[in-house]
């Protein structure tokens, strides 16, 4: 072997300071990527990355709908946080989102026409327990019947879109809605409630930061968490310890649920107002990326939405102005994640050039 | 029952099964060196639209097929990267390279949507995919080659301390299944259903994925399994056009219900997945100490 070949050297113990340095390395390395690929679509990368990054967000307009998009993407993500903590891989996130969209937006259509203080905590009960009971799906078959529930939340993702599509052509199609597969509108409390006259963040974003600060306090500083942590890095010593793996598997999956349920909810009561087929650009994927991004850390999660919010409404603009299909943001998540995940590599190891 | 009617359906059958066996088999192979790549989709969606946009710009079906093979080589590439040299999380990138596969094939083809090509005759691929899965289960079964490819899945430790590369034979068995979810891109926007539509693979990557676990790691089992679910799809439609009534979307949930369906009868049984899967599955290999 060559002698300034480098090499990759066990570290004594994983270094804190790069796992935060990772994700920013990680971005760092997503934006160079992609002025090299704006430039070879023949942009100027200064003037695509500007377009991409910059001007979406440099108005409150644009600020307001950074936060509408980061705000399911938080909210799931820290439902993701903890069934990845655990090492469980419930990538159905999708499907819980639209199930809780169905359950808490059912509601709302079933009292369209009528007005309340009561309807939208309601509702939003409704989203948490549908996302929450299609969460537990995939736990209960993998407690009972030890089937992988990274195959079988994402079934269920598909088979969530297909009721909701059953639903908004059929039996809830609005009446006077011609043929358009949508339903009736939600009655005004049954929305949420926005938070700036003219701007279209909403209640949820509240509701999705005592959420975090919430979980932050459930990982920190309770026994539950303390069982979440210990069990993902050594199921054996969960064990030994008299933990309840299957506990914490079905309490992993319905807190994601739950969470996923709310911001499917959040989305049809906040800027859609009824359903239909498209409620989520994929957020319940996106949601993956943040959680992993963020580390899992509640606060590592909201800056993570943030950036990743962004390439949503990057790759709107880029397609406005200049023709840049809007699936260039999904590249960009993808490219973002690839990079996080090879970075990791330092935590654990050290690269050495020997002399 | 019309004979003629037998014939449509497993015709019909065979050609929407065969991009499931393709996959499967990729996938299997990956899967026995001891890697999860969990890209199928992305990888198939990508060769699809490769092939696609190929075939619309050249008019060359040998061009198509060799691009979409060679872009499931890229991906894979990238891939086995991540996991094998920098040992990251196999779960996680292969998540990361279904997400990035989906943006990509749709930014490649979103001026292609619509574009009518004539599809290919799809026999020598029905064909090819019943070769493959038998020459595998010969190589795996009765090769010394194979022998190898399987140690290094059940133990890379003692493959490693027999000389083998484990890196090396990985790769094959992460750019093999690369190649083979390309394959079965190209077949659907080619031969199945010429033409290009975002995330036209509709899960099909996924449930390839569960045939694996079907198969008990057995390629010969990724045949049963996979015309079992070219039945269940197929038996959905016909049902349909027998005119029964029930809305569509409850039919078209059949392959995924089925899924979940095998699944929860395969795993149930601890001791069999304990005993089948390769006992590397998913653990990294570092070897500097």
């Amino acid at each position: 072997m060559l002698n300034y070949f480098p090499s990759v050297v066990v570290r004594d113990k994983p270094s804190v300071f790069i796992n935060i340095l990772v994700p920013v390395i990680a971005v760092i390395l997503t934006l160079l990527t992609g002025s090299i690929i704006f430039y070879i679509m023949g942009f100027n990368p200064f003037f695509a990355l500007y377009t991409f990054f910059i001007s979406p967000i440099s108005n409150a307009y644009g600020i307001s709908e950074l936060l509408l998009k980061a705000t399911p993407l938080a909210l799931i993500a820290i439902g993701l946080a903890f069934c990845f903590k655990n090492n469980i891989y419930n990538i159905g996130a999708e499907g819980q989102l639209t199930m809780g969209a169905i359950f808490g937006g059912g509601i709302g259509i079933y009292f369209y026409d009528v007005n309340g203080f009561w309807l939208l905590p309601l509702m939003i009960i409704g989203g948490a327990i549908g996302g929450a009971l299609w969460g537990l799906i995939p736990a209960f078959l993998k407690i009972k019947f030890n089937t992988n529930e990274i195959l079988t939340s994402l079934m269920l993702v598909y088979i969530a879109l297909l009721i909701l599509d059953y639903l908004v052509v059929g039996p809830w199609k609005d009446p006077n809605g011609y043929s358009f597969p949508k339903t009736r509108s939600f009655s005004e409390s049954g929305r949420m409630p926005l938070l700036f006259q003219g701007l279209r963040v909403h209640l949820g974003l509240i509701i999705t930061l005592v959420l975090i600060f919430i979980s932050w306090f459930v990982f920190s500083k309770t026994m539950f968490g303390f069982q979440l942590k210990v069990s993902g890095y050594s199921p054996i010593a969960a064990r030994y310890a008299g933990f309840s793996q299957n506990a914490l598997i079905y309490s992993a999956f319905a807190i994601c649920g739950a969470c996923a349920g709310i911001a499917g909810l959040g989305e049809v009561s906040g800027p859609i107002g009824l359903l239909y087929r498209d409620i989520s650009p994929n957020y319940g994927f996106t949601a993956i990326i943040v959680a992993f991004l963020g580390r899992l850390h509640p606060f590592g999660i909201i800056l993570a939405a943030l950036v990743i919010a962004l390439t949503y409404l990057g790759a709107e603009d880029a397609q406005l102005f200049m023709q840049i299909p809007a699936a260039v943001g999904f590249v960009f998540q993808g490219l973002v994640l690839f990079y996080l995940l090879g970075a990791e590599l330092l935590i654990n190891y050290k690269i050495v050039f020997k002399k | 029952m019309n004979i003629d009617l037998i014939i449509g359906i497993i015709n019909i059958v065979l050609i929407a099964t065969t991009p499931l066996v393709f996959a499967a088999i990729g996938e299997l192979v990956t899967e026995k060196t001891g890697v999860l790549n969990l890209g199928v989709e992305g990888m198939m969606l990508v060769g699809a639209v490769t092939a696609f946009v190929t075939l619309v710009i050249t008019g060359s079906y040998f061009l198509a097929f060799l691009f979409s093979i060679i872009s499931g080589l890229i991906m894979s590439g990238l891939f086995a990267f991540l996991v094998l040299i920098l040992m990251s999380n196999q779960v996680a990138t292969g998540l990361a390279l279904t997400i990035f596969g989906i943006g990509l094939s749709s930014m490649i083809g979103k001026e292609y949507i619509g574009t009518p090509i004539k599809g290919l005759n799809p026999y020598f691929f029905i064909i090819l995919s019943f070769v493959i899965v038998f020459a595998l289960s010969y190589f795996f079964n009765r090769t010394k080659m194979g022998l190898i490819f399987r140690a290094v899945g059940e133990s890379h430790t003692s493959a490693h301390a027999l000389g083998f590369s484990v890196i090396k034979i990985r790769l094959l068995g992460i750019l093999f299944g690369g190649a083979m979810c390309a394959l079965a891109g190209s077949y659907m926007s080619i031969c199945y259903a010429p033409m290009w539509q975002e995330n036209m693979t509709a899960g099909r990557g996924w449930i390839a994925l569960a045939l694996v676990v079907f198969s008990t790691w057995k390629p010969n089992r990724i045949i049963i399994g996979a015309y079992i679910f070219g039945g269940v799809s197929i038996m959905q439609m016909n049902l349909q056009a027998f005119g029964l009534s029930f809305p569509g979307q409850f039919f078209n949930m059949a392959p995924y219900l089925a899924t979940m369906i095998v699944l929860v009868a395969i795993s149930s049984n601890k001791l069999r997945i304990k005993l089948s899967a390769p006992a590397s599955l998913t653990k990294p290999f570092f070897k500097g100490r």
